[in-house]
């Protein structure tokens, strides 16, 4: 058991929202792994879509490299959207 | 006829206690937590529909009584689960041969009884069957894999599968009752839920490379209250509490 696989796991709450990452788990085969997923992370109506994904498929970026990746955006805020006056008609924005 | 209704409504509630207790004892021992919660589920599962059947039949017999009466206060004689739902959990292999065995018939069972002509029990029958659909799903996938796994698993899984065989046919016995409830529309015909069953069961068997004995001889009494030696022990571990402390409550 101990040989078998990692698996990550991402739900979607509710149509329209995007799937997250809520754990992993272990399974032998994609199969094994839907029904691990929905047996341990949908008991409580977490949600309406699972994906798994074999943990090693996954490529993550380096925490040493946090630097150079993230910090050159902390200055930039210029990219948020925040600098417009929308006018009172305009919703749901 | 109300009378027999409320009997085999209990009957229905005593097939998924039975399992649904047999299951519960391994909660906290599975063979990996991913497994223990699923046999757990799946336990919880039964209970519901337990509780739905048992709360229904004391409503019909209008004397009082509540689920836990039905649960917790009946000796052995009154229990008409199936044989195969008592037998032990062995091992793995043993509580999956079981748990596909029974879902194999619960399945086109319940299928059938969403046609009652009692509403409720036809209610009842609609929302367990999308729970046992899960059930069938998880119980056939562990068939295949046990069954072409190693050598060992498979080994396991033929031993199981062997030993519990002549149980499998109880299930699709017609008794008096059954017969009675099915020409009056309340209860399904068995001689289809058995047509249906035993096709699953025929091909996840081919697929899983587990030989089916020849025997259909099988072991009867349980839906009639006549149990095996293991039912005993299991009453007294789940009635332990309502006998020791009468009408104790949590």
């Amino acid at each position: 058991m101990k040989n078998w696989p990692l698996w990550e796991v991402f739900i979607r709450s509710k149509n329209g929202l995007s799937h997250k990452h809520v754990g992993s788990l272990h399974a032998t085969d994609e199969v094994m792994a839907m029904e691990n997923a929905r047996d341990v992370y949908t008991r409580r109506m977490e949600g309406v879509s699972i994906w798994v994904v074999k943990s090693e498929y996954i490529t993550a970026s380096n925490p040493e490299e946090a630097g150079e990746l993230f910090e050159p955006a902390q200055d930039k805020v210029y990219r948020h959207p925040t600098f417009y006056d929308l006018p009172d008609e305009l919703k749901h924005i | 006829m109300k009378e027999q209704l409320i009997q085999y409504i209990v009957r229905l509630g005593d097939d998924s206690m039975i399992l649904g207790h047999r299951l519960s004892e391994l909660c906290g021992h599975g063979p990996a937590l991913e497994i223990d919660m699923a046999l757990t589920n799946i336990s919880l599962d039964l209970f519901g529909q337990t509780r739905n059947y048992f709360t229904y039949a004391a409503e019909l017999e209008g004397k009082g009584r509540t689920e836990d009466d039905f649960a917790y206060k009946r000796d052995i004689r009154e229990f008409g689960n199936v044989l195969l739902t008592e037998q032990p959990n062995d091992d793995f292999a043993y509580v999956i041969a079981r748990q596909f065995f029974f879902d194999s018939y619960h399945l086109p069972f319940l299928e059938r009884l969403k046609n009652s002509k009692d509403e409720r029990l036809a209610a009842i029958a609609a929302k367990s069957f999308k729970e046992v659909s899960y059930h069938l799903r998880f119980s056939t996938e562990w068939m295949k894999r046990l069954g072409g796994g190693t050598d060992e698993s498979h080994s396991r899984l033929q031993t199981a599968v062997t030993d519990l065989w002549d149980y499998v046919g109880e299930m699709w016995q017609e008794t008096d009752l059954d017969k009675e409830l099915n020409q009056a529309g309340f209860a399904p015909d068995l001689k289809e839920v058995a047509k249906e069953a035993k096709a699953h069961i025929q091909d996840v068997l081919a697929e899983a490379n587990i030989q089916a004995p020849d025997s259909t001889w099988s072991h009867s009494g349980g839906k009639k209250g006549i149990h095996s030696e293991h039912m005993g022990f299991i009453l007294s571990d789940f009635q332990w509490m309502q006998r020791t402390y009468p009408n104790m409550e949590w």
